[in-house]
């Protein structure tokens, strides 16, 4: 009785000090959140317009994304749409070796790990490079993000340190007074610096994802804390912005309230450091925008899981869930872990992904962190519900659950049960620490009380005459 | 009185101090024993189905009612919430389920309780159970800029002689969950411990709570480690001494 995340939390709990750091971590990102939530008199109501924005953005999504479209063609920006990662991986492809592109720099962007972008570049031939730091540790360490805001969180200094290293990024370097401690952040910082200057200057394209497109001006708004958006797109003269449809937001007005809502959730920032817009390509050079569903309209059509489209990926959800927090990124199956991954996996193969909807104890903490109220517990409990039509349930639950209603379904049973549950007290404690009774795993057995309230009733209630 | 199945079973004490405590503030209070659970445990295991013919009964047992009270916020939110839709699908209006409440809430905003002769000198760290506090509004949950209020502490503090303390983190998950604790025993069992550690780190002699499903985790954790604190249900302390 357990599935894969759950096996994987296991071994993950094993350490119980790299657990408790975690934990704090995203707890601490958390009260971060909550200090500037409660900073701003206007909050609730900024969710609710948030969510009504999504709402409205994403059922008239046909308009909205004509309107973009033509918007951003008038600035000059080429427009493609992909109805899937293949189509999306082929698009790129297309741009980059019509000019004759080597290099790659490109910043954060989920779309890209969901497409598989990278390596289907790299079998091109085509080099790719993440900017983003935490992005650019784990791809040289050969690793997949842990968190989709901090992908690389759960990585301490001393194998960041390492791996710069065996990657020979010290090499040639000079950095005045050099510090005792190998791993000082100072120092490596400086030295991811250098090697991704290298990059930047190297590229011959540069990527980005989008938190925003606008559509009534046809741009795309990109924030980030390390300004590496901005390099990518200052230096090499192609810009390629990949957008999932959904990323879609009507104006400037609306942009306010999701520019507030943003940082806030993500990180504890009142604002990213960058918020760049991209409403057109520089001067000499081209832009693109890949618009990508995959998936996307599907989710739209979906009365019970269409909320999802209305995330604007903050990770607000993973940082305050005590289940992801306990189990942390690479315990869950699917490549965005938390309350959104959850859902997202289901929704991208729900008989591949339904190891993780084991990770959720209903406590709907995510549904109150949410900047746009999607209904994150609803839609994990409405997932359990699916999972035995689809052979994917547990077969101990179904056994317990289907014996539990019977008993429940006939009441002179229950009470006959319940009542003589009070024998149970002359078993020896021993005898109840079986592998047959999971109970037993991390807990004491519960003490049976001589009599149940049934029987207890038999005493309390008013007699006949009172009545 | 709703007296959930696993009150039934396992703390009927819980439903002796219900019954005292508001036959001590005048109603008319009954019990139909044909009740035994509200579906809860398999629902949220995933086999709502399983659920919907105890709703259906449930419904039918207390619709004659004015007030269905349960002293357990997830059974309660349970029918508030779920049932409706369960019986929609059987072709049913829902009776029972919105008058259906918690105790807490009950004597808080039905009852509007502003004085108890019960006496309780002890520190307690309260327990704010998630689905008392995220799906019946019992107290402001901790995500949310809203006025601060709490519905337990409010009556808690009725009690003559009465400390009542509240742990760091005062509304994250204790980890129990229902199949969750077996399901994914690992993770129930360390967010649990750190709960318990959390509260005892307050200094309370017991921990309180208005839902017996996360005391009776958290105690199974706590003498499993050895740690030294005691339960009590917060209906048990409002009824003390009647």
């Amino acid at each position: 009785m357990s599935t894969l995340h759950a096996k994987a939390a296991e071994e993950y709990l094993r350490h119980t000090d790299i657990v408790e750091r975690h934990d704090k971590t995203f707890f601490g990102v958390r009260q971060k959140r909550d200090n500037m939530a409660q900073a701003l008199p206007e909050w609730e109501d900024l969710r609710e317009a948030a969510s009504q924005i999504k709402k409205h953005t994403v059922s008239h999504l046909a308009d909205y994304l004509q309107q973009f479209e033509e918007n951003a063609t008038r600035n000059g920006i080429h427009v493609h749409w992909a109805a899937d990662a293949r189509e999306y991986n082929d698009i790129v492809y297309q741009i980059l070796s019509a000019h004759g592109v080597k290099k790659v720099v490109k910043s954060k962007s989920m779309l890209t790990e969901e497409c598989h972008l990278n390596e289907n570049l790299e079998q091109h031939g085509i080099e790719v490079i993440e900017t983003d730091l935490g992005e650019r540790i784990l791809q040289m360490m050969h690793l997949a993000p842990s968190h989709i805001v901090m992908p690389a969180l759960h990585v301490h200094r001393e194998a960041i340190g390492d791996c710069f290293r065996s990657q020979g990024l010290m090499e040639n370097l000079e950095y005045p007074n050099m510090p005792d401690d190998p791993n000082d952040p100072t120092y490596l910082t400086f030295v991811a610096r250098m090697h991704l200057r290298r990059q930047f200057t190297e590229a011959q394209a540069g990527m980005t994802g989008a938190n925003f497109g606008i559509a009534s001006t046809g741009e795309v708004v990109v924030c980030t804390n390390e300004g590496n958006a901005d390099m990518s797109t200052s230096i090499p003269k192609l810009h390629i912005v990949s957008m999932g449809i959904e990323k879609l937001i009507p104006d400037y007005a609306s942009m306010g309230v999701f520019q507030r809502l943003l940082a806030r959730c993500g990180t504890g920032q009142e604002t990213t450091v960058y918020t760049s817009h991209f409403r057109g390509p520089r001067p000499g050079g081209e832009m693109h925008i890949v618009l990508v569903d995959n998936g996307r309209s599907q989710i739209l059509s979906d009365p019970e899981h269409w909320q999802t489209l209305k995330c604007m990926r903050c990770g607000a959800c993973m940082n305050t869930c005590p289940v992801y927090r306990r189990s942390a990124g690479y315990s869950y199956t699917y490549f965005i872990p938390g309350p959104i991954g959850i859902n997202l996996g289901m929704l991208r193969g729900s008989r591949k992904y339904s190891d993780n909807v084991s990770a959720c104890t209903l406590c709907c903490s995510c549904d109150n962190v949410c900047p746009v109220k999607v209904d994150l517990s609803t839609q994990i409990y409405r997932w359990r519900q699916q999972l035995d039509s689809m052979h994917r349930a547990d077969a101990t639950k179904k056994i317990m659950s289907r014996a539990m209603s019977f008993i429940f379904r006939h009441p002179k049973l229950y009470t006959r049960l319940v009542g003589s549950l009070h024998l149970a007290r002359w078993v020896p404690s021993a005898m109840m620490k079986t592998p047959l009774n999971p109970w037993t795993y991390g807990h004491e057995m519960m003490k049976f009380p001589p009599k149940s309230f049934h029987q207890a009733w038999k005493d309390l209630k008013p007699k006949e005459d009172e009545q | 009185m709703f007296i959930p199945c696993y009150v039934d079973a396992l703390y009927p004490e819980v439903g002796v101090s219900t019954f005292k405590l508001l036959k001590a503030l005048g109603l008319q209070v009954d019990y139909p024993e044909r009740q035994t659970c509200c579906g809860q445990p398999m629902g949220n295991a995933g086999f709502e189905k399983l659920s919907e013919p105890l709703a259906c009964t449930f419904d039918e047992i207390f619709a004659p009612y004015d007030y269905v009270v349960a002293p357990s916020v997830s059974c309660a939110a349970y029918v508030r919430l779920f049932h409706p839709q369960m019986l929609e699908r059987h072709g049913h209006t829902c009776q029972a389920s919105g008058k259906t409440l918690d105790l807490v809430e009950f004597l808080h905003d039905v009852v509007k309780v502003n004085s108890l002769p019960s006496r309780f000198p002890h520190k307690v760290s309260l327990h704010n159970s998630c689905h008392g506090v995220r799906e019946l509004g019992l107290s402001s949950p901790s995500e949310r800029n809203v006025p601060k209020f709490n519905k337990i502490k409010d009556l808690l503090q009725l009690v003559d002689g009465i400390t009542v303390l509240e742990p760091e983190r005062p509304d994250e998950c204790c980890g129990f969950g229902g199949m969750f604790a077996v399901e994914e025993k690992d993770v129930s069992a360390r967010m649990g411990l750190e709960k318990v550690r959390r509260h005892i780190a307050t200094g309370a002699e017991y921990i309180t709570g208005p839902d017996s499903s996360c005391l009776m985790h958290m105690d199974g954790i706590a003498r499993r480690q050895g740690l030294d604190i005691k339960f009590i249900h917060v209906a048990q302390i409002l009824a003390a001494g009647l």
